[in-house]
């Protein structure tokens, strides 16, 4: 698919429409929820225009439980939503990764816990991801840090839950999705379609080992499938009192995400081999982007994905520094899961910088921090 | 169609009690899709928890068993997504009138094309007989040892109000009544509900001096009252008071458009 070459000055949750219509998403099921509720308005006026479904559902529940069903019913498929919203949806965010179903779940996140603050940003909602969901599953997040990355990452996304049969997350957050900014739509865009029952074709996801992807049997073509969120074998099988069929299946549920995490993780690093380096994502990101650029003793190493965590770079930039700065907009999600590989990898020092409120931290807080830290 | 073309026979024996009310909803089921000649791969079935939810697992096409409550959502996104398949949902009292509630008002009022077949046996079976919102007033569960002190829900009724193209109710007495009114629900486009009052002998009856099946079945002959609401003139009550009277009957026929209709929603080539 070829989309012509054009730029736009547009909203990040505008950005992420385009991005999701360009990954060809043709349905989405939404309801509405501050700082997200652009990307449903957006997707009502572009999808049925294209021969795509938009529907807005009783509540965020029944929005993931029909995004479920059109992907099963052969639909690249997506939801969007905010912090009491996500958390609604955590049943059915299980049951998409037990049964295997490819969708894409846009989160805005806003301050919590509860009803918080729906007007402004936080990175909240990271641990949830991946952990909200009773049992044990593994996800893909991507945190976009800019309109531009809205886009992008909302096409990655799409790709790899195609790709891996898993629930893909967009981590955004009030800032990244209510800021304005140039959109350039690329000229070509990479697509990857499900591995269909079936079906041969030279395609990436085809590529993808049958013992970690099961090929996926899409309804009304003669496969029978039987989709469950009980414990289930190959052949469509529930066997709840089998403990082996248990184990196999959940452990690869998890092996397909972790085995495959270099091809899924991506970041930028600016100001390699610097003394110290700060690590952050998301809106986080933006005020120690500008410390990295304008003093040559800070770098920064941007996570563009958090799930499954991106443990090579960060050890790898940890075993080159003196110190680490974590910055994020929590009390301490990813920073826990940052220092361990740190010190792991022989970083002696790891501090954080913990900023919650609403607003990203700036980078004269940044370099007050880094002050702190005798880094400057 | 053989009845094991139609079901799995491999996943014989399947989990219900004996003397559970699904076996008559399958085979009332089974023949009505007969009948109709309906192509069966291309028919997905969805279930959402619950015994009655388990009916899907055993029928040979695609089958999408889902969360507890969800399946309309589910089945919602299915059939718009691929609106050539036809959509039949399998639940029960608790799965679609309690944890469910929402999905089924909202359902019946967005009118997208699907059949939704309620097996209605006023317990909680699968988790061993707690009360359900259909438990009749003063009746015996495990988890109202005095007496059910709340008063049950009407799921036809709400059906009715709630805006579904077709609404009957019958028991699995009803057999010839509820294979038609199958029948009739699987042709009709829009949201079609059929409720089916069953017995739990293992989880209803037997805290309700009823652990016989055959008890129950001869106390839904003696307390239906045939009311077609579809027939009458004045839309008026339609009550289920199961320990009283056990309303059946159609309780209405209409033709709003439904959604993927207005929506112009693409079939597939």
């Amino acid at each position: 698919m070829s989309v012509s070459p054009h730029e736009m000055f547009v909203q990040g949750n505008e950005a992420c429409v385009e991005g999701a219509l360009a990954a060809g998403v043709r349905f989405f099921a939404g309801y509405p929820i501050t700082p997200s509720t652009e990307i449903a308005e957006g997707l009502s006026a572009k999808l049925p225009k294209i021969g795509g479904v938009f529907l807005q559902m009783e509540d965020e529940i029944a929005c993931i439980s029909a995004v479920i069903g059109a992907s099963w019913g052969g639909a690249k498929a997506m939801t969007a939503t905010s912090g009491p919203g996500f958390s609604l949806m955590q049943e059915a965010i299980g049951y998409a990764a037990m049964s295997e179903t490819p969708v894409l779940l846009v989160n805005v996140m806003r301050g919590g816990p509860s009803t918080g603050q729906p007007t402004r940003a936080s990175q909240g909602d990271v641990m949830q991801t991946k952990w909200g969901s009773h049992g044990d599953y593994q996800v893909i997040a991507l945190a976009p840090a800019s309109v531009q990355e809205m886009f992008d990452l909302t096409v990655d996304a799409v790709n790899y839950s195609e790709k891996y049969r898993v629930p893909a997350f967009i981590l955004s957050d009030a800032e990244v999705g209510h800021m304005r900014g140039l959109l350039s739509v690329p000229d070509k865009i990479h697509i990857v379609d499900r591995k269909e029952t079936g079906l041969r074709r030279h395609d990436e996801a085809y590529d993808v080992p049958d013992d970690l992807v099961r090929p996926f049997p899409t309804f009304g073509k003669g496969h029978k499938a039987v989709i469950t969120g009980m414990t289930h074998t190959d052949d469509f099988r529930i066997e709840p009192e089998d403990a082996k069929v248990h184990s196999d299946l959940v452990r690869r549920l998890s092996e397909k995400v972790l085995r495959n995490r270099k091809d899924i993780n991506r970041w930028e690093l600016t100001g390699e081999g610097s003394p110290t380096m700060i690590v952050s994502y998301g809106s986080a990101s933006l005020g120690a982007k500008e410390v990295a650029a304008t003093d040559p003793k800070v770098g920064l190493l941007r996570l563009k994905s958090v799930w499954p965590f991106p443990e090579e770079p960060v050890a790898e930039v940890a075993s080159k520094c003196d110190r680490m700065l974590v910055c994020e907009m929590n009390l301490g999600e990813l920073y826990w899961e940052i220092r361990r590989v740190a010190f792991e990898s022989g970083c002696k020092k790891v501090e954080f910088l913990s900023k919650i409120g609403g607003d990203p931290p700036t980078p004269s807080e940044v370099r007050h921090k880094l002050r702190e830290m005798g880094a400057l | 169609m053989e009845l094991f073309e139609f079901f799995r026979e491999d996943r014989m024996p399947t989990v219900f009690c004996p003397g559970c009310g699904n076996g008559t909803v399958m085979n009332c089921f089974f023949r009505a899709f007969n009948e109709l000649n309906l192509p069966l791969d291309g028919t997905a079935f969805v279930g959402g928890i619950g015994c009655s939810s388990r009916i899907p697992l055993y029928i040979n096409s695609d089958v999408l068993h889902t969360t507890h409550g969800r399946a309309i959502a589910f089945a919602t996104g299915l059939k718009l997504a691929r609106p050539e398949l036809k959509v039949v949902v399998f639940t029960g009292d608790g799965d679609l009138g309690a944890i469910g509630g929402n999905h089924f008002i909202n359902g019946c009022r967005r009118n997208v094309d699907m059949t939704v077949i309620c097996v209605n046996n006023n317990i909680y079976g699968m988790t061993g007989g707690q009360a359900s919102i259909t438990t009749p007033h003063d009746f015996l569960s495990t988890t109202t040892p005095y007496g059910n002190k709340e008063f049950p829900f009407d799921l036809s009724e709400i059906a009715v109000a709630a805006g579904a193209n077709y609404v009957a109710r019958w028991t699995t007495r009803h057999v010839h009544e509820l294979t038609r009114s199958i029948r009739t629900a699987l042709q009709k486009k829009g949201f079609t509900f059929v409720e089916v009052v069953s017995q739990c002998p293992t989880n209803f009856g037997r805290r309700n001096k009823m652990a016989d099946p055959t008890q129950m079945l001869e106390w839904f002959k003696e307390v239906s009252v045939r009311r077609d609401k579809a027939k009458a003139e004045a839309l008026d009550h339609v009550d289920l008071n199961l320990a009283g009277q056990i309303t059946i009957g159609e309780f209405v026929e209409r033709n709003r458009p439904c959604y993927e209709e207005q929506m112009g929603v693409a079939k597939h080539e």
